[in-house]
């Protein structure tokens, strides 16, 4: 199958659903024919869309949100582009209250088919404003959806279904990701919300990841697999909003053992959320107690080293682990 | 003031008979509130009514408009069901949301009435948004977004109007300024005279009306609307008004010198339209008491409605999380 990356899966989607429905649009700070958006997610679009589709807002994330909302819920599908994850916290009223808020207040009158791109995540030294992972922030608001694709297949799969879909989805991509190759077929497919993925089959040991931390443990698990013999399942579960629970238990089923991994800090944080569902749900099925592999409670530091100190690595997550084994 | 076409005849009974549905309906919640049958906290309309009707009237039922938590005159205004928003007042199934939203959140998507939001602002970058949709689809409509003085203050205000204006967005901005955000008086937060002045800044017009005077909040919406569909961009419209009561239902509003609420309540908007229309010789007082008994009745059974509706089902919170 033909390679291309996790920038380029998200633009061929961008592109077939503008292609397939004229009511979906792009809008954004840089994201047109001058700049193609910070990490060139949308390069190349203005050009075969025009700019009234494909449209260069003012700094102003809260309009940006505010102005989406208002298209959604009148027959429009806005894609909307917020150029750093820390910056959706500019917008937070009309994500939270606003577009996760407007069907449930208006008794159902409202539909708000609205998708907000934004990268997560750090690993580039570009510090505590543009390197934060807040997917558990959107997961507290009923009404939003959270995607956290982690390979290009994923990417434009999830992708194509939040645009179709007639919800509020943050969709969280990762910085680190843009550049990472992977298979993506060349004819139509979609990705359903809900759905885990075993990026990895194992006995031993389950270890649920997202994002940039999926490559992470999939290291980790060739590391243990080859070196200590610890058979390791890798379960992604592509949604973070709808969460696949079953895919979760299932495995937790099979190994007994549990690791949850998250590029976020650990306090009310993704691994908190998940590692509680397991220990109200399936509780009898464990063997041992669930690790949580989590960021520190603090920003996200500049310095190289201090930034390596906070996100979790694949040492990290082998230690954990061996733990739990 | 001049203006730029008295409406037909049949148009001002029109109007005239919502400004009354509209005070008549607050003057009801108000009284139901008292008997504690209203669930929750009221923002009553009352005194304002001419900026609703006047802007609404203006408007074509495809028209959108959005609106603040002092909104039931607006929903009334824009053609909503009376029985439905009482109903939802009141925390009833029957109501606009079905329960979920009461007297802050009425929404009627079947006459353009795209919902009341309680975050003071955040209606304005919504309402640009309405008319992006509107420049998208290429149709002809246009939305008009109620907010007050104090939303003005909001960076939504900025934002918004900014966005709508690089767009040329088919968007009227009414701003409701009723001199108080709550108890804190406009001279206390803006060193600007009046709202409509900030329109500047955004390179589009702002107009300044009587907000007490139905036609000459009509008129201007009737320009800024033509404007509009022209393609011509947004207008900030300032209507200069006052609410009769407080803020919300435990306010008194004794923040508010005695002559100030007395100048302005001899400026009732109701009475002035009324004399307004006998002087026109539009109506007689018997014609006028006639339209007045019509929509008492209709108030009453609005409010029968209301009360013999069911409560929604507990189990009906889960519902409509999502589409």
């Amino acid at each position: 199958m033909r390679k291309i990356t996790y920038r380029e899966a998200l633009r061929e989607a961008l592109r077939e659903e503008m292609r397939r429905d004229p009511a979906v649009f792009l809008l954004g700070e840089d994201i047109g024919r001058y700049w193609g958006g910070a990490f060139k997610v949308t390069e190349g679009l203005a050009e075969e869309f025009g700019d009234e589709r494909v449209r260069d807002t003012p700094i102003s994330e809260s309009a940006i949100i505010g102005v989406a909302v208002g298209a959604a819920i009148t027959g429009m599908r806005p894609v909307a582009e917020i150029m750093f994850g820390d910056l959706t916290a500019l917008a937070m009223d009309q994500i939270a209250n606003q577009a996760a808020k407007l069907r449930y207040m208006f008794g159902g009158q409202a539909k708000v088919p609205l998708v907000i791109r934004t990268p997560f995540g750090g690993g580039v030294n570009i510090a505590a404003h543009h390197s934060q992972c807040l997917e558990a922030w959107f997961m507290h608001v009923p009404g939003l959806y959270v995607a956290v694709p982690s390979t290009p297949y994923d990417a434009k799969g999830l992708l194509k279904t939040a645009i179709r879909g007639n919800n509020p989805v943050i969709f969280c991509e990762h910085k680190l990701l843009y550049p990472i190759e992977g298979e993506v077929p060349e004819e139509e497919y979609t990705v359903p919300f809900g759905v885990a993925d075993i990026k990895r089959e194992g006995e031993d040991v389950t270890v649920v990841a997202t994002l940039y931390m999926v490559h992470r443990a999939l290291r980790a698990a060739e590391v243990l697999a080859k070196e200590k013999g610890i058979s390791v399942e890798v379960v992604d579960p592509r949604t973070l909003t709808p969460l696949d629970k079953k895919a979760i238990i299932n495995s937790v089923k099979k190994t007994g053992r549990l690791v949850v991994v998250s590029e976020d800090c650990k306090t009310a944080g993704v691994t908190a959320e998940i590692a509680a569902m397991v220990a109200e749900e399936a509780i009898d099925y464990l063997d041992a107690p669930i690790k949580r592999v989590a960021e520190p409670d603090t920003p996200i530091p500049f310095s190289p080293p201090l930034e390596r100190r906070v996100i979790p690595d694949e040492k990290a997550i082998i230690r954990a682990v061996e733990e739990v084994v | 003031m001049t203006l730029t076409a008295v409406p037909p005849r049949e148009k001002l009974v029109e109007m005239y008979g919502t400004m009354v549905k509209i005070r008549l309906f607050e003057e009801k919640v108000f009284e139901l509130y008292a008997q504690n049958l209203v669930p929750g906290t009221i923002h009553l309309y009352t005194g304002q009514e001419a900026v609703a009707v006047g802007v609404c009237s203006a408007l074509r039922r495809d028209d959108y408009i959005t609106s603040t938590h002092r909104g039931h005159g607006h929903c009334i205004a824009k053609g909503a069901d009376v029985k439905r928003v009482m109903a939802e007042i009141l925390g009833k199934r029957t109501g606009y949301c079905k329960g979920k939203g009461g007297s802050m959140h009425i929404a009627d998507f079947s006459v353009g009435m795209l919902g009341a939001t309680a975050v003071v602002g955040a209606g304005i970058p919504i309402a640009a948004g309405a008319g992006l949709s509107i420049k998208l689809r290429k149709t002809d409509q246009v939305v008009a977004c109620f907010f007050g003085d104090g939303a003005s203050n909001q960076g939504t205000f900025h934002e918004g109007i900014n966005m709508a204006a690089i767009w040329s967005l088919p968007v009227i901005f009414v701003c409701e300024n009723n001199l108080y955000a709550m108890g804190t008086r406009q001279s206390m937060v803006m060193r600007v005279e009046s709202v409509a002045e900030r329109a500047s800044a955004y390179g589009i017009p702002g107009v300044v009306a009587d907000g007490n005077d139905v036609l000459a909040v009509y008129d201007a919406t009737l320009k800024a609307a033509e404007r509009a569909r022209k393609g011509e961009g947004p207008t900030l419209i300032e209507c200069k008004t006052y609410r009769h009561r407080g803020h919300s239902r435990v306010d008194p509003a004794k923040y508010r010198p005695k002559e100030e609420v007395e100048a302005w309540l001899a400026r009732d908007p109701i009475k002035r339209f009324r004399e307004k229309l006998l002087e026109l010789n539009v109506l007689t007082e018997v014609e006028i008491q006639q339209i007045d008994r019509e929509v008492a009745a209709e108030i009453e059974e609005a409010v029968q409605y209301a009360m013999e509706s069911p409560y929604p089902a507990p189990e009906e919170a889960l519902e409509d999380v999502y589409a």
